[in-house]
């Protein structure tokens, strides 16, 4: 991540000012309070009073459910409360990760953590895969020399603001089986109505394609930044040598974008693994458990079934995944950057 | 169309338009059609009345069925257009409909004659018509205007928390020197792509021992102190020479003062990309405010939207007009600094 090329500071409007005025004097306010404070700690010290605030949320909302986390996924029982919690050490991981047939889910003795898995990594690879495709196809399009670039740049990026219920909502009115706009279509050309979301195949394909639509306007900006930082002088000497185009993409682009390219598919995959939201209200996991996948496991699992220990060990099940993935970035980027 | 074709051909080198910049255009135009046409077809359903929207196939733009007042009749008329037997067209209510055949009158002259014709030999008259009754509905018969408030209140409150802690810690971990600096900045950015899905379970708890299940600041203080917050602010404070702060402190600024007077001004860039995040994080939440709050009264507009969206299974028409009104507040946002959120997000690589 190119964090160095924060935007520069540019002049503060005067109806910014305006708006910005009873904060700062909230701010000079609190002078009267903390010059006392600098006075009694010293100067070098009242880091730690700026530090502090955010580090004693981020402590009590972040970390400590982090730890807490081991302690629910190693204990037993519906009650949410620690000292209601009888120790079963490795229980809930074990039956989490036992099958007859690991290629079977019903077979687990947690189908439902196993469908969930496997729900999940199909959606990763075809999301993933749909997407970066995609976003690279924009991404070069958009960096051609066309008229109504930033047009098309900001319809591109549009959906990704939009919230996951909004997204889900947008699609379930378009592919409502009886009054829907693509069965409606369907029609129109000759075909059958299809009944989009209560098909398991079809299902599965839509909340990918739906996430595709509302996730590639972020990854295509990410690549058409990358694209724009290959200096242009890369590709004049590369036609002085008598190169075409698709010999100077494969020459100049590709390897010059393959940094870009791993923060994006790494950033992709964290997302697609912990998919949920936009899901949750398009399809609430079916028909079925065709599109259960596994946060929505754990979800179910703590907050319907109240199985708070098989939840939780589900969540480390899913940390780790996320961890090998962030550590798979480290090591790839170090090793770009190597080279 | 040849000096269409000639426009959007000129470019830098004065080349003619290729097959290259053909395709180009056709994916991009396809494109932007299936990016937003999704959200005008919502934007126009929305404006749809009820019986109109379970007609099939929709219409593009929203209809009205006209209706007619005829003396001598206590309900409002179905208005057609006849073709008659002679092949002319006339404009005729409906009295009523019996099997194949209809009764119909003709509004202009209500003296009673009834006109029999075929169904098939007429056509209902539409008009374009916004029925904005949808909109007025919706915000009437539901609590749409608490989980507005609730929303409104959630982004605007969470966002100045979080601008104020990140930048003041970014600030403490950029310009000081002390124990443990690096350790804390290292756990936090370790954190980065801890998402609250890992941490369900044990962040309820901790949110119900503090009392804050079904309270708004359970909503907004667990999320303010953002690692990406922390990490952004940071980079760009390192930026900003620590001569600027000697000779500050020679003039006798006290630190707070150099935080609030030098360091917020000049980090007044990075704040903003922030603050653009965090009214969109905020804005669009759902899976904590889902586990948080309970309670009706309290919940958010997306919350409130998807309780809807499984109560009210076949007024879509609420439904839409709630979508709209929900996407809204950011599409304003976005119309309006567009180039600083796509910059912003390109520079970061963050979302």
């Amino acid at each position: 991540m190119k964090n160095e090329e924060a935007p520069r500071p540019q002049p503060v409007t005067l109806s910014s000012d305006l708006l910005l005025r009873p904060f700062t004097w909230l701010l000079g306010l609190a002078d009267y309070i903390l010059l006392p404070l600098q006075k009694l700690i010293g100067p070098q010290r009242m880091a730690y009073f700026f530090v502090l605030p955010n580090l004693l949320i981020f402590g009590i909302f972040i970390l400590l459910p982090m730890i807490l986390n081991f302690y629910y996924g190693f204990t037993s029982g519906n009650s949410i409360l620690l000292e209601n919690r009888p120790f079963v050490g490795t229980t809930n991981l074990e039956r989490l990760l036992t099958c007859a047939d690991y290629l079977n889910p019903k077979t687990c003795s947690e189908d439902l953590f196993w469908r969930g898995a496997f729900n999940t990594a199909t959606f990763v690879v075809g999301q993933v895969t749909a997407m970066i495709l995609l976003s690279l196809v924009t991404a070069l399009a958009l960096n051609r020399p066309v008229v109504g670039r930033g047009f098309f740049r900001a319809m591109f990026f549009y959906p990704v603001l939009l919230s996951p219920v909004v997204v889900a909502l947008i699609w379930k009115w378009i592919l409502q089986y009886q009054y829907g706009l693509l069965n409606a279509i369907l029609v129109a050309v000759g075909l059958q109505k299809i009944p989009f979301l209560l098909e398991a195949g079809w299902a599965q394909f839509w909340v990918i394609a739906i996430s595709v639509w509302s996730q590639m306007g972020f990854f295509t900006l990410i690549l058409l930044a990358g694209l724009q930082a290959i200096p242009k002088e890369m590709y004049e000497a590369a036609s002085m040598d008598g190169a075409n185009k698709w010999q100077s993409f494969r020459a100049v682009t590709f390897p010059l974008l393959m940094p870009t390219m791993t923060v994006v598919l790494v950033l992709a995959l964290i997302r697609a693994v912990q998919v949920f939201d936009q899901v949750f209200v398009l399809t609430n996991g079916g028909p079925g458990t065709a599109t259960l996948y596994i946060v929505q496991y754990i979800y179910r699992t703590g907050f319907e079934f109240r199985n708070y220990g098989m939840a939780a060990a589900a969540s480390l099940v899913l940390a780790i995944v996320l961890l090998v993935l962030t550590v798979g970035q480290l090591v790839l980027s170090r090793r770009q950057e190597a080279a | 169309m040849n000096s269409i074709l000639t426009f959007l051909g000129r470019r830098h080198g004065g080349d003619k338009l290729d097959m290259t910049d053909v395709i180009t255009y056709l994916y991009l135009l396809l494109g932007a059609v299936i990016m937003f046409g999704p959200v005008v077809w919502l934007i126009l359903s929305s404006f749809k009345p009820l019986d109109s929207l379970y007609e099939f196939p929709p219409t593009f733009l929203p209809y009205r069925r006209e209706k007619i007042t005829v003396a001598g009749y206590d309900q409002p008329l179905d208005l057609y257009d006849v073709t008659m037997p002679d092949g002319s067209v006339r404009r005729l209510a409906q009295i009523s409909q019996v099997g194949i055949g209809a009764r119909m009158i003709d509004p202009a002259a209500p003296d009673g004659t009834v006109i029999d014709v075929k169904i098939d030999q007429r056509k209902p008259v539409h008009s374009i018509h916004f029925e904005f009754a949808n909109y007025t509905g919706a915000i009437q018969g539901f609590p749409f205007l608490t989980y507005l408030q609730n929303s409104v209140i959630v982004t605007v409150v969470a966002t100045l928390i979080t601008l104020l802690i990140n930048s003041m810690a970014a600030f403490g971990l950029s310009k000081y020197q002390f124990r443990g600096r690096d350790a804390i900045f290292l756990i936090i950015i370790s954190t980065l792509m801890v998402p609250v899905s890992v941490i369900l379970i044990p962040a309820f708890l901790v949110i119900a021992k503090v009392g804050w299940a079904n309270n708004l600041w359970g909503l907004i203080i667990p999320g303010a102190a953002t690692p990406t917050g922390v990490f952004l602010l940071r980079q760009y404070m390192l930026t900003i020479p620590d001569d600027l702060l000697q000779s500050a402190r020679i003039d006798g600024a006290s630190e707070w003062r150099i935080y609030w007077q030098i360091i917020l001004p000049l980090a007044g860039p990075a704040l903003a990309v922030l603050a653009i995040f965090s009214v969109m994080w905020r804005w669009n939440d759902f899976l904590w405010p889902l586990i948080v709050v309970s309670k009706t009264e309290l919940f958010t507009l997306q919350v409130g939207l998807n309780a809807f969206q499984g109560e009210l299974n076949q007024q879509w028409n609420y439904i839409l007009a709630m979508t709209v009104l929900t996407l809204l507040p950011i599409t304003i946002v976005f119309a309006f600094l567009e180039k600083y959120i796509t910059t912003g997000i390109a520079t970061t690589g963050m979302k």
